[in-house]
């Protein structure tokens, strides 16, 4: 499949794309706050939804919010579309609001991630949409709500580079492989999401929208279309991106993120890529794969 | 091909459909209907709904039926579906001075006005496993004591207060009363918003925290001042009509209890209460969250913080069930992209570690 058209007019009984119109306007109101204050995590009252906690709602929290009955959706999971999880949320919305679904990165008009940024560079018209565990990327340092609020609001960020320093100090290099914190705009710290460090540099200078939302710690926040994000890093530490030196083995990239397959238990293994939809373009150039 | 992780749809669906049949198990056995659930199991239907918040039985049943007896997977349906239920208003306070009691007792006063009913309690049953229950056990009816209206029962916390031991609680009507399912909580919250959290927290998890106060992790000699059980009067003011009507009656059970004054507290010597309600006869419930409520009014008192029930950031953060097991079980999403982060980190730590070694071996030679 690349992409579904829209099927039925939603579920019967609920309203469209499952929220109430009262929920659904609370979360853009905000959402267009956290765009006015970039990275800021701006608290909304998160509901329950059909999915649970930490499987994605405050990302189906999100796009139940924006989604329109013309939207094109697009779910990926670890960069991949057919994930099991990421299946089961694109289902949701083509259930409970009946939209037409893709797994064409640039048919879609609306993203839904998990732990990936897509390799296919966004455009303007779109909207990324992260699912975050833990908005707060003091969170290792201070675990207390009410401080670690008072740090962004002051901007002390010490505590952070020391954590980051420590690392340094520690193994020769900055220890954190994902979720490696960033500092939006020149302002506020935000967790990125548990994408690898590879993806970092994609926030940066953006064109599309891009929000993040955490249903269980009940925070939104967003990046802006082509706004400075760098990763909180050492001007004298060269900022290391984890970029493979493999190729992938279906459709020879190597300028993607590669998923490491375990063929055997004498642990050889291959390489392909973690964006699927990318993947399959690579190899027959866009055209109806899959 | 790799395909253990992925393959969607088709397995979502063949899985689903095992999930059906086996929650029907053998078709020999009558299915088990919903009534019979809230009529028989009537303990996990209050527990369902108080956690679930939302008082219907019917539907706590179905909820109950559906997740195969799964407390914590019947609390999150409830939840689901009460999200998208509209918000019509609010109810008037209840008052659980005028419950129409089934249960009463003050463990603090021998006697008190109004007397003490024990009613349908397992308190003081010997727990021996009845095996008459393995078949069928059709038990008499069973006599029921009916209050005294000429004696009505005055919480003894009342009579406290007008001693002077407890402070009055004066009602506040200057600002909204917070709605929790509505607004994100902030913290230090209000005990209003404490109180919400609390009724709606996971029981296991208020009780291991209640318990640990009784422990002496943050605790005071607690005392359980009185719980009550019995049906009141939901009431409610339509927009229409100006005036309150009763829309119904409901089972609760409410607890107070009672502490002396810490030393390093910096009010005066006399008693202070918490407070826990819960939905039908949830009184283990309702008690931990009064002896919660009540530890967690170390900040608001000026008491030494320094156990984790006292910890408003600790245990508010922690005690949803619903938001605590998706999470926890979120563990069961594949996680191989920031795995593989972390394993090429690992790889490259160790490179750098072995040519350190190397390095050192080789000035050992030198």
């Amino acid at each position: 499949m690349s992409t579904v058209a829209p099927e039925a007019d939603g579920l019967p009984g609920y309203n469209f794309a499952y929220l109430d119109e009262q929920t659904r306007r609370m979360i853009r109101r905000a959402l267009l706050k956290a765009v006015a204050i970039p990275g800021h995590q701006v608290p909304f009252a998160a509901r329950e939804m059909p999915l649970p906690y930490g499987w994605g709602t405050g990302g189906i929290q999100i796009t139940a919010a924006l989604v329109g009955r013309s939207d094109v959706l697009k779910v990926i999971d670890q960069g991949a579309d057919d994930a099991t999880n990421a299946t089961s949320i694109r289902r949701f919305f083509a259930r409970t609001a009946g939209v037409a679904t893709t797994e064409d990165t640039s048919q879609a008009s609306l993203i839904q991630t998990r732990h990936r940024v897509p390799e296919t560079p966004l455009r303007a018209d779109q909207v990324l949409v992260y699912q975050v565990p833990d908005p707060e990327p003091l969170r290792k340092v201070e675990p207390r709500q009410a401080e670690t609020r008072r740090l962004h609001a002051a901007g002390d960020y010490g505590l952070a580079r020391l954590a980051l320093y420590e690392q340094v100090a520690r193994y020769g290099r900055v220890r954190q492989a994902y979720n490696h914190p960033v500092l939006v705009n020149r302002g506020y710290l935000a967790s990125p999401s548990p994408i690898p460090r590879f993806d970092n540099g994609k926030l940066d200078d953006n064109s599309a929208l891009q929000l993040f939302g955490a249903g269980r710690e009940r925070r939104v926040y967003a990046i802006p279309p082509h706004t400075r994000v760098e990763s909180l890093a050492f001007d004298d530490i060269a900022w290391d991106t984890d970029a493979n030196d493999q190729a992938c083995s279906q459709c020879g990239s190597t300028d993607t993120y590669l998923d490491e397959i375990v063929l055997d238990d004498a642990g050889t293994r291959a390489y392909q890529c973690s964006d699927t939809d990318y993947c399959g373009r690579q190899q027959w150039g866009g055209v109806g794969h899959g | 091909m790799y395909a253990t992780i992925k393959g969607g749809e088709a397995a979502i669906d063949n899985a689903h459909q095992w999930l059906a049949d086996e929650r029907r198990g053998d078709r020999a056995v009558p299915e088990l209907t919903t009534p019979q659930i809230y009529e028989q199991m009537g303990r996990a239907v209050d527990r369902v709904m108080i956690e679930g918040s939302l008082a219907d039985p019917a539907l706590a049943a179905v909820a109950l039926k559906q997740a195969q007896g799964d407390v914590a997977e019947a609390v999150f349906l409830l939840r689901a579906y009460r999200n998208t239920l509209p918000r019509l208003g609010y109810t008037e306070p209840l008052d659980t001075r005028a419950m129409c009691l089934e249960r009463r007792i003050t463990p603090v006063f021998k006697d008190a006005p109004g007397g003490q009913m024990l009613g349908p309690t397992f308190d003081y049953t010997h727990r021996l496993l009845d095996f008459d229950f393995a078949s069928c056990s059709e038990p008499g009816s069973a006599a029921r004591a009916t209050p005294d209206h000429d004696d009505p029962a005055v919480p003894v916390t009342e009579r406290l207060v007008a001693e002077g031991f407890i402070e009055p609680e004066v009602p506040d009507d200057s600002q909204a009363v917070a709605d929790i399912t509505r607004e994100s909580l902030a913290l230090p919250a209000g005990r209003d918003a404490r109180l919400q959290a609390l009724a709606r927290g996971d029981e296991g998890f208020l009780l291991g925290l209640a318990y640990s106060t009784q422990r002496g992790y943050g605790g005071h000699k607690i005392y359980a001042g009185e719980i009550r059980q019995g049906e009141v009067a939901v009431s409610f003011v339509p927009d229409e009509l100006g005036f309150a009507v009763d829309i119904g009656r409901m089972t609760l059970t409410e607890c107070q209890v009672l502490t002396p004054e810490q030393t390093d507290s910096d009010r005066g010597p006399g008693l202070a209460r918490g407070y826990g309600l819960a939905f039908g006869r949830g009184e283990r419930k309702a008690l931990c969250m009064a002896l919660l409520d009540r530890s967690l009014q170390a900040r608001e008192r000026g008491e030494r913080i320094d156990a984790p029930a006292q910890d408003e950031d600790y245990v508010l953060g922690h005690l949803d069930g619903v938001r605590a097991a998706g999470f926890l079980e979120h563990l069961k999403l594949p996680h191989y992209v920031d795995f593989q982060a972390e394993l090429a980190t690992l790889r490259s730590l160790g490179q750098s570690a072995s040519e350190e070694t190397d390095d050192s071996n080789r000035e050992d030679t030198a």
